[in-house]
């Protein structure tokens, strides 16, 4: 099979983007589609995990809806691509779709599998919030995968990919960005591998350092539950659950969060939760892996030494 | 100000999620249905404030059976003026966002809104679909709009921030938390709800593009390891050896 995958590069290669390469290379022989400023060198990673060649176009430098899907589709029709993949992130979820509408494909919306292809085109996909999954079979001739960030680790290959320049009538764009407001340094949660979070168990918004200083010392995005957001004491992009953001990091340290069923929806994807609440019976324990039944404000700074400790008999 | 709105019905937030028929179908018996969370709030009630402020008529639009129409019927509680059912089951995205189009087609609407995603497939996709097929920008994500004539400035959440966009009329925007509180209906909006159009409209042919062959449950957590809270050394311990997180 063809592959095209689409990169956001503006200026880095994402994590997320290197995993939508490597799933792409182990469906078959994969082009990457981009576009802005991104420097050749940068570019050069994509070849490490699986990109055979690299389309790069520099007359975009916004996200623009149209604009990317008329990009992606004039790169399905020079590649002939019959499967396209693209991250699910924030200008995943906005593409996507659109360009499975534009090129009458079926759009399998957060994968978290490869296809089997033994009989017909199937992709495992997250429904029900992170409570079930779905087997999705995709009936047209082109397929567009968006693939669900943290689901796919990306594998490094010993290969290197070719760049060239790619232009096409992309049309006019209709969105005028007037600012962005950046929230700051850090790895964006839904990216995140680790991810300390905390609810009102910590009782007000002066108690957070030390669930940063945690989130710190083992390099984690700091996360809270949605009281937390509504009340004002964390920003809303920080909320993590059914309403908020949906994670799946490696680890997951939740304290004084009960662990409401909304809440978990957004984290059960999360490879190892681990809880520290002073209430044994609080819900949370059940999704659990590893349970501390304790006092947050002397759980989270013992913790904190402990990991260090750890750290300094690594080096 | 013309404006649609797209209202899908999905289990309550507190439903067990079980499936029957050999893992083919969503186990239904129990489930109460609502209207999504983010279609109405956000979605359906920004469009009010809107119309209430600029004048105009807001329209929800479902892709649905006859089961649909109590929380069809909620959504005009809540206050949109009419509503448009297409009557059949919505099995494929592609499907629904091209009986959407095809309605909407027709219609003129300035803005056609949808909650961010639904919290049963959490698909995020109908909206992004609906845009191609009608040939007009789409705001996915938004947290905030406002319309000045034929302008609208809108934030929506971009990988590490928030963007603040400007774009004309028509567009297609998918609505997320921050663009609205939710109402609830009063008995005024209750009683009037019930004599309200809601037009149900035959399904133009299209086939689907996808299907969902089965579904399947995450397996179950082998049971919770309890760590002593004075012992963090043991925690990290099999964070790095047990679980190789770290």
């Amino acid at each position: 099979m063809s592959v095209l995958v689409f990169i956001e590069a503006k200026s880095k290669v994402s994590k997320a983007a290197l995993e939508a390469v490597s799933y792409g290379s182990k469906i078959g022989s994969t082009t990457v589609i981009t576009y802005g400023n991104i420097n050749e060198q940068e570019l050069n990673i994509i070849g490490e995990y699986g990109g055979e060649k690299i389309l790069v176009n520099r007359s975009l430098n916004e996200s623009n809806d149209q604009q990317l899907t008329n990009l992606i589709s004039a790169a399905v029709e020079h590649t002939g691509a019959n499967v396209v993949v693209i991250s699910q992130d924030q200008t995943g979820k906005s593409i996507g779709p659109r360009v499975a509408a534009k090129l009458n494909a079926g759009h399998v919306s957060g994968a978290i599998s490869l296809p089997e292809t033994a009989n017909g085109f199937v992709v495992n996909t997250n429904v029900f919030s992170g409570k079930a999954m779905a087997k999705i079979a995709v009936h047209s001739e082109i397929k567009v995968i968006s693939l669900l960030p943290n689901s796919h680790a990306p594998v490094k290959t010993n290969g290197s990919a070719t760049i060239e320049e790619f232009n096409a009538d992309l049309g006019e764009g209709k969105i005028i960005v007037k600012e962005l407001k950046t929230q700051g340094e850090g790895i964006p949660l839904p990216e995140a591998e680790l991810v300390v979070s905390a609810g009102r168990g910590l009782k007000g918004p002066e108690n957070w350092g030390i669930v940063e200083d945690l989130a710190s010392t083992i390099g984690a995005t700091t996360a809270c539950s949605r009281p937390v957001a509504d009340i004002g004491w964390r920003p809303h992009h920080e909320h993590v659950g059914q309403t908020g953001i949906a994670i799946r990091p490696n680890l997951y340290i939740a304290a004084g969060i009960s662990g409401a069923i909304q809440h978990l929806a957004g984290v059960n994807g999360s490879k190892v939760i681990v809880v520290i609440n002073t209430d044994s019976e609080a819900p949370f324990f059940k999704a659990a892996d590893y349970g501390i039944i304790g006092d947050a404000f002397e759980v989270l700074p013992r913790l904190n030494e402990a990991f260090k400790k750890f750290q300094s008999s690594q080096n | 100000m013309k404006l649609l709105v797209c209202i899908s019905k999905v289990p309550d937030t507190t439903s067990k999620i079980n499936f029957v028929d050999n893992n083919t179908k969503f186990d239904e018996s129990g489930v109460q249905y609502i209207v999504n969370p983010y279609d109405e709030w956000y979605a359906l009630v920004r469009a009010l404030e809107l119309v209430e402020k600029h004048g105009g008529t807001v329209t929800t639009i479902t892709v649905g059976t006859n089961a649909d129409d109590p929380t069809i019927r909620k959504a005009l509680a809540i206050g949109a003026n009419d509503a448009v059912r297409i009557d059949a089951n919505p099995n494929d995205p592609f499907f629904v966002a091209k009986q959407i189009a095809n309605y909407a087609s027709n219609e003129n609407f300035d803005i056609v809104l949808t909650g961010k995603e639904t919290i049963n497939y959490n698909g995020s996709q109908i909206g992004g679909m609906v845009a191609e097929l009608l040939d007009v920008p789409y705001i996915s994500l938004a947290t905030k709009l406002d319309v000045d004539g034929e302008t609208a400035t809108l934030e929506r959440d971009v990988q590490g921030g928030v963007e603040v966009v400007e774009v004309n009329t028509p567009f297609v925007l998918s609505a997320s938390k921050g663009m609205a509180e939710q109402r609830i209906p009063n008995m005024r909006g209750i009683m009037a709800a019930r004599t309200k159009p809601l037009n149900v409209i035959p399904a133009v042919e299209i086939e689907n593009l996808t299907s969902v062959l089965s579904y399947s449950l995450p397996d179950a957590k082998s049971g919770c390891k309890y760590i002593d809270p004075e012992n963090m050394d043991e925690l990290v311990d099999l964070l790095h050896n047990e679980a190789k997180v770290i």
